[in-house]
Order: structure tokens, then sequence, then C-alpha cells
């Protein structure tokens, strides 16, 4: 549904954007994470027709952005940084405006927002004027605006930006329900919203796409992944050294595989040594890996690396 | 056209959600009462007609027409809403349109309310109503020509003082250049051509002729194409920012 070819935006002389391709599918959920500043704005921002890019082409449903922008932002919903709606309208106002203006009039108007108003929970504050709402409410309006007429294609800047654990949950359970039948990209920088929401996720650092997979592939990129954790009592580093490399944590060692495709083996081994050497377990475990221990690492610049 | 009436309805219906709307009505009812009957020696002049009452009009636009136009742009950049408005399936120039005629609808709707002048004129002599219409015609095009350009500097930043200020530096020169105390000093230098021309450009030798009672299609195309040309380099101006 979205193809990106060769994305590039400058700003003076800065690159915010340098040579991003990525194609998102119907039924994919694809998470763009990245530090602030980073150029995720700047990259959704061109999806939607809002920039135009110095260089590259996004296409959306078959029709480019800026060729054909009207075709391509039909298909389109957004959910712009910070959730922006106008502070003197009411809930029910201003999805009626969005409704219109998305060529959607009379009773056809009527379903689009009582259907959005049911899928984001904004029965009781419906004639509420906007500016009264608290920020839940005002980001799950705007929301629904991105979702009244059904689109096919959906882009949300930070979507669970500023909610409640709670609220956060219901987003992520509802983009996932979406993401069936949608194509949706969404930006963050909280990680566990990968594994809550996410099909695929793209790392983007300082303009540029430094990963791109699923996201067991990318915490496979960890250097804990596939690493035994193990706490027993008369365990030595010396003797544990013998099926990989050992790590001291104090009480603990993690063993890291000798060659990372054979990390599988690796628990096994342990557990055999063990036995073999008579020594008490007081806890045992593989490490699956962590995604920020991944994103730290490959978006921090190498002076700040450990 | 469909859009264009969305829009349009939902600006109009945006100044009349905040007291903003009343603020500025009572204030224009206020200002022109006071500018015709006791600065304009309405009384005094002891003839029937609206001349007291329209001679004040380009400076009395001069602040508050900026005043409304202020925000028209700067208030949509500063919240975000912008980013929100371009990105669904609508044009550029509608909503530049859109937002143009709804301010220039409740301009109007101020314009409208002044008619208790007319029935004054009406009562206590016999005056000519056809110059009076011409005169809310003038009117009404120079208001509009203010507002235009006040949303073009409107799209120049996201702060409404800003805006303000740039839009009366604006339309000041846009009197002075026609302004008798600013041609006389120019005729002293500059040939009679000159003097012309940069008259030509001044909104008040535009407004006097309809003040006079004569609909000239070239101050009606002059006053067009001020709106004309400030709507377009909002346009521009509104490209440029988009584009970085």
């Amino acid at each position: 549904m979205i193809r990106i070819e060769n994305l590039v935006k400058s700003f003076g002389a800065k690159r915010a954007v340098d040579g991003v391709s990525f194609n998102v599918e119907r039924g994919e959920v694809l998470g763009f994470l990245g530090p602030n500043g980073a150029g995720k704005s700047t990259t959704m921002r061109m999806i939607t027709g809002f920039m135009p890019p110095t260089a590259g082409k996004v296409t959306v449903g078959g029709h480019d952005v800026v060729e054909s922008p009207l075709e391509a932002k039909r298909l389109i919903g957004y959910l712009p940084e910070n959730a922006a709606s106008y502070p003197d309208m009411t809930v029910k106002g201003f999805l009626e405006f969005a409704a219109e203006l998305r060529g959607l009039g009379g009773s056809k108007r009527k379903t689009a927002v009582n259907r959005v108003v049911e899928l984001c929970f904004l029965d009781s504050v419906l004639r509420q004027s906007i500016d009264t709402l608290s920020k839940g409410y005002k980001h799950r309006t705007c929301l629904a605006q991105a979702l009244i007429h059904d689109p096919e294609v959906l882009i949300m800047d930070e979507p669970t930006d500023g909610l409640d654990p709670n609220q956060k949950h219901e987003v992520r359970n509802l983009i996932r329900t979406l993401g069936k039948n949608k194509a949706i990209v969404f930006s963050t920088h909280i990680l566990e919203e990968v594994d809550a929401a996410c099909t695929r996720a793209i790392i983007i650092d300082r303009g540029k796409i430094v990963a791109n997979g699923t996201p067991e592939e990318l915490r496979d990129m960890s250097a804990l992944a596939g690493a035994v954790t193990l706490s027993a009592h008369g365990a030595t580093a010396e003797k544990l050294s013998s099926v990989g490399r050992v790590e001291d944590l104090g009480g603990a060692f993690r063993i890291f595989p000798h060659d990372k495709s054979r990390s599988p083996e690796l628990a096994r081994e342990v557990v055999e040594l063990v036995a073999r050497e008579g020594w008490k377990v007081e806890g045992m475990y593989s490490e699956r890996g962590e995604l920020d221990e991944v994103f730290r690492r490959i978006t921090l610049p190498d002076t700040v690396k450990r | 056209m469909r859009i264009i009436w969305t829009i349009a309805k939902r600006e109009l219906n945006a100044y009349f959600a905040s007291p903003v709307a009343y603020v500025f009505l009572v204030i224009f009812l206020l200002l022109t009462g006071f500018f015709t009957f006791t600065a304009g020696n309405f009384f005094e002049r002891g003839e029937a007609s609206l001349a007291a009452f329209f001679g004040w009009h380009p400076w009395l636009y001069l602040v508050l027409v900026p005043a409304v136009g202020m925000r028209v742009w700067a208030e949509e950049r500063r919240s975000g809403t912008m980013e929100l408005l371009l990105t669904m399936p609508v044009a550029t120039w509608q909503v530049i349109v859109a937002k143009f005629l709804a301010s220039w609808v409740f301009l109007a709707l101020a314009l409208a309310l002044t008619f208790p002048a007319i029935i004054t004129v009406n009562v206590l002599g016999d005056p000519d109503n056809g110059i009076i219409a011409a005169g809310y015609v003038g009117s009404l095009l120079l208001a509009g020509a203010y507002l235009a350009v006040s949303c073009m500097t409107s799209a120049m930043t996201r702060n409404q003082v800003v805006a303000f200020i740039l839009a009366v530096v604006v339309c000041l020169f846009l009197i002075l250049a026609g302004f008798n105390p600013v041609t006389d000093l120019l005729t002293r230098w500059a040939s009679p051509q000159v003097v012309d021309t940069v008259a030509a450009f001044s909104v008040v030798t535009h407004f006097d002729a309809f003040q006079r009672g004569v609909i000239d299609s070239r101050d009606l195309l002059f006053f067009l194409s001020v709106i004309g040309f400030a709507l377009f380099a909002t346009g521009v101006i509104i490209r440029g920012h988009r584009a970085g």
C-alpha cells in the first residue's frame, strides 16, 4: 500500500531524512522507532503529503503523493504529533467537520461519526468542547478523526504519547485490531509497543534506516540474545567456560555461546554440566535479548557507547 | 465548493464560539459611532450624507481588520491544526479562500450592523441613498483588501502579535501612498507621474470614488487585485513553509 523510495528531506544544510526506502502492505503494522530528531515525524509528514520531499518518491495505494495528492490523501488517516484539534469545537462538531472534509454527508456522516465514537470510547464527552477534555480524551478525539473514513492506510505520530497505562493498552489493542486489514505506520520511542502491536519495526537514526525486521529479528541482534544466566551453588566461571564465554554478574553467571548459531544447544549443555558437577541450581533462564539494548547500541554515537 | 463552505462555516463558528467576535463587534460599533458623530462633526456638517462616516474607514480598519485577520493562519500554525487541515483531501487554495471568505463575511456583518447610521441620515434629511450604497460597497472592498493582507502576514508567523503588526504596517503603506500630506511632500521633489503612480497604489485614492457614489471598474479591479495578489502570496508563503 505504501511505497517509499529513496526519500530525502533537507532543511537548509541539514538532511533530516536521508535516503529512506521501505514498503508497507495491507495487514502490516510497522513500528517506526528512533531517538528524538531522527526524522520520524518528517518522514510521516512526507507520506501524508504535508511536506513535499526534497528527493525521492512516496506512493500510497498507487498514487504519487506529490503528483496526485488528493487521491493519495483520501486513502490516508493521519494522527499528527501532539494530536492537534480545534479547542473551541465540541467532539461531535469536530468529528462531523472531519467527515464533511472527507466527503461524507447526511446519513453517511452520521454512521461514520457513530462508528468512531464507539471505537474510541468517546460517547461520554460527545457534546463537550475539546479544550475541556483531558489529554487522553483529546488524543482519542484526534484518533477518531483519523479513522472517520475507515482509511486503508493509517499514519500515526506517537499515538500513545501522554496517555496513562490503561489508555496505552487500549490504543495498542486498537492498533493491533485495525492492523488486520489496513496498512499502519506508527512512530514511538516506547520499545515495549513494538512487541505489543507491531508486525515489523524500522529503526531510524539521523535520517537513515539502521534496522528493519520483525521484533524477533531485532531482538536477535542483541548481544544478550541466546545467552543463559545461571545462578547455582558451587558453580565456577572456570568450569562454565568449557561451554561458552562467561561473564560474572556477582552471584550469578551469564554464559554466551561461542557461536551465535549454536545458542539453542547452549542451555542443554549448561544443564548437562550442572548435572555432572552436582551444583544446586537456584535459578536459570535463557535470555531473549532486549530491544532497548539493540536500540541503544545502534542509535548511540560511537563515542557514547560503552 | 462544498469543501470551501465546510471550512468557512467552521471558521465563522470559531469566531462566535469565543468572546472575541462580540468584543470586536462592540468596539467596532463604538468607534464608528465616535468617529462619525464626534470626531467627524456629523451634525455640524449640515449635510445629509455619510461622508463623515465613510471618511474614517481606512483609518478605523487599519487597526480593526488586522485584529480579525491575525489569527487566521498564525493560530492554525501554532496549535498544529494546519497539519491536520492540509493533510485532508483538500487543495491548499480551497482552504485559503474559505478562511478569507469566512473572515470577510464576519466583517460584512460588522459593517451591516452600522445600519442605524443610514436610518439617522434618512430621518434627519434626504440623502442620496445610491451614494450611501456605493460607499458600503467600497467600504466592504476596502475591508477585504486589508483582510487579505492580514491573512498573508498571518501565514508568515505563528505569533499573532507579529502578524498584527506586519499587517498594520503594510496597510498603513497602502493608505499613506495616497494620503494628501504624503503626496504633497512627494510633489516637491518627484515628477507628477511618479506621484500619480505611487498614489495609484493607495486604497484612499480608490476608496474616494466610492464615497462620491461612483463605482468605477478600475477601482473595483484595484481592490480585487489586491485581494487576489495577497491570497496568492499567502499560498506561496504556506508552500514555502511546508517545503521547509
